[in-house]
């Protein structure tokens, strides 16, 4: 199996700054909005280096959404970030009728998404923001998995005409995806060949899946890992070509399984090649306070919760 | 010096054209495209720049953002009677596989309309978002919005008049359409309003207020006011105050023609009352 190396744990946050800062001194029309959260996003050089293309706009999500409609007639690409969860639920119908309805070219860019922003609790934790983004027409949905994938992922969507949400986390996760690889949205990796399971994960559960695959290999068993980062549009044909060699699938997301990558998965299985599925995501349930490691753990999103997901999901063959 | 006689012979086209199209479909909003009428006119022939033709990026020119969608019937007669498109077209107001929407989009590609309005509120972030892309682009070109004034009861509204104040949007001039009605009755009845202008002022807005919005004169008047204003640090507000339904006396001084179209016979009356000038579409 193609080992994976822990390049040194960051935040994909850091990720989505340091993309920022590259796009600054790139493309002078990408500008940047923020909620009062700068800090937060790390996006404190790319102000610092253009601060005439930043817009603080306060604790005020809904405006914010609405500014970055209107900063794209003329041209700008804006970038407006926050919270996921002020990102998305706070805003459902800003985003809905100003900006995906009237096809604006905004980039919606969330942290903290999940249940790995930890201590502040449910209040923050959003678990339902692909579901509601995946269902707007036109949107592009992506999770990107470690710091390297969401860098790329931020500099990419710049080149994109339409709007986008990129989904990334708070905690310092691994670093293993290769510094230099391009982002090509819509398109899957595969990060691992394998014949008895294909396990599909997104965001920080991709890393928890190479572990798992790991300990299975072990045991004997071959565990193909497919890196889904763009969950729309999703890239069918490798999720096809893998469950048809494989026989089942596990899918691994940080996120309810209403609504969430396990559900668009399932939808291509349905239509085009049947096959029995685990799903590793929360339970139609809220989070609560907990260090991030305390919260996988006992909601079930980590390596030993894939592992055992696939030893079921084999027996179903 | 405005052709006032030409422009209110539009005035009175655009009304007949508004009461004809939500007749033919039996739907729309006639109450307030009636009262905004002259303010639409005179925003689309007297005040704004514009550029012939359209692009959706608006560089070099002025924009306007309309931000109580409803009002759809009195921007589509206006844009098409300015030639964004065939008067034709407004046959199809409402009709399956048109561009001309219940409700304003961009989505069909209707030349003359930025961005999606309807539900309610949206419209001035959007507008003051479009104003900064004006300013980094060195385009001195301004940025005009509509707003109803029961549209004001949502909170994005203050957001954003608080932005527009704090980060020094002067080159945006958003006006309200304070025709005191709102679907369930009386704005102050519904949810008190109180002094609009007195509202935007304390947020930190050059407010003027145009005593009678159904008088051309004094609309354009106060469109040009409002324009010397801009450039000086702060947002510009108009509180326009206008008669819902006016130009047809069985639809004015009350919200019931808010979003219902009148029968044939009322249509009739209603056309009486308003004579062709410019030719039907």
């Amino acid at each position: 199996m193609k080992k994976y190396i822990d390049q040194g744990k960051q935040d994909t946050r850091s990720g989505y700054g340091a993309g920022m800062t590259e796009l600054g001194r790139t493309n002078p029309n990408v500008v940047a909005l923020c909620a009062d959260l700068v800090g937060s996003l790390k996006i404190e050089t790319f102000i610092a280096e253009s601060p005439e293309r930043f817009f603080q706009v306060g604790i005020a999500e809904a405006n914010m959404m609405g500014i970055a409609a209107g900063l794209t007639i003329g041209g700008k690409i804006p970038f407006a970030s926050t919270f996921a969860n002020f990102a998305t639920g706070r805003v459902y119908d800003q985003i809905r009728q100003s900006i995906a309805y009237s096809g604006k070219n905004v980039k919606i860019c969330a942290s903290h998404a999940g249940l790995t922003l930890g201590e502040d609790g449910a209040t923050h934790q959003i678990l339902e923001d692909i579901g509601m983004m995946k269902m707007l027409p036109g949107m592009t949905v992506i999770n990107p998995c470690d710091f390297n994938q969401t860098k790329a992922a931020t500099i990419a969507i710049a080149e994109h005409q339409g709007p986008v949400y990129l989904r990334f986390g708070r905690p310092k996760v691994a670093n293993f995806t290769p510094a230099d690889q391009k982002f090509e949205i819509g398109k899957a990796l595969q990060l691992t060949e394998g014949t008895d399971v294909t396990i599909i994960a997104t965001g920080h559960l991709v890393w928890q899946s190479l572990l798992a695959a790991e300990n299975l290999e072990n045991q004997g068993i071959s565990a193909e890992i497919i890196n889904i980062h763009t969950i729309k549009p999703l890239d069918d044909r490798a999720i096809l070509d893998s469950v048809k060699k494989t026989g089942c699938v596990v899918t691994a997301e940080e996120h309810n399984y209403l609504g969430g990558l396990g559900e668009s998965v399932a939808r291509v299985l349905s239509q085009h090649h049947p096959a029995p599925q685990e799903f590793i995501a929360t339970q139609d349930t809220f989070g609560e306070s907990g260090t991030p490691e305390q919260l996988m753990d006992k909601y079930g999103l980590n390596n030993k919760a894939i592992e055992a997901a696939v030893l079921r999901v084999m027996k179903r063959k | 010096m405005p052709n006032y006689e030409e422009l209110q012979s539009l005035v009175t086209q655009v009304r007949r054209d508004i009461l004809r199209m939500v007749h033919k479909v039996n739907s729309g909003h006639p109450g307030g495209s009636l009262g905004c009428t002259e303010f639409f006119v005179a925003l689309y022939n007297e005040i704004m720049e514009l550029k012939e033709g359209f692009d959706m990026d608006g560089k070099g020119e002025d924009l306007f953002f309309l931000s109580n969608g409803h009002i759809s019937p009195v921007f589509y007669s206006v844009l098409a009677r300015r030639g964004y498109f065939s008067l034709d077209e407004l046959n199809t107001f409402r009709l399956i596989d048109s561009r001309l929407q219940g409700h304003p989009t961009t989505h069909e590609g209707l030349p003359g309309v930025r961005v999606a309005s309807g539900s309610l509120g949206q419209g001035m972030s959007v507008a003051i978002g479009a104003a900064l892309a004006k300013k980094l682009n060195g385009d001195d070109h301004l940025v005009f919005s509509l707003h109803g004034d029961g549209e004001l009861q949502e909170g994005q509204n203050w957001e954003a008049i608080m932005f527009a104040a704090g980060k020094k949007v002067d080159n945006l001039i958003a006006t309200v359409d304070r025709n005191g009605q709102q679907i369930d009755g009386a704005t102050e009845n519904v949810m008190p309003l109180g002094d609009v202008a007195e509202k935007f002022r304390v947020f930190g807005w050059d407010v003027l207020e145009i005593e009678n919005g159904n008088d051309l004169k004094k609309v354009i008047d106060g469109l040009n006011e409002a324009k010397s204003r801009t450039g000086k640090g702060k947002p510009v507000c108009i509180v326009m105050k206008t008669e819902m339904g006016n130009g047809v006396d069985f639809m004015m001084h009350t919200h019931a023609w808010h979003g219902k179209a009148p029968n044939d016979e009322q249509l009739a009356t209603a056309l009486a009352q308003n004579p062709e000038t410019l030719g039907d579409y």
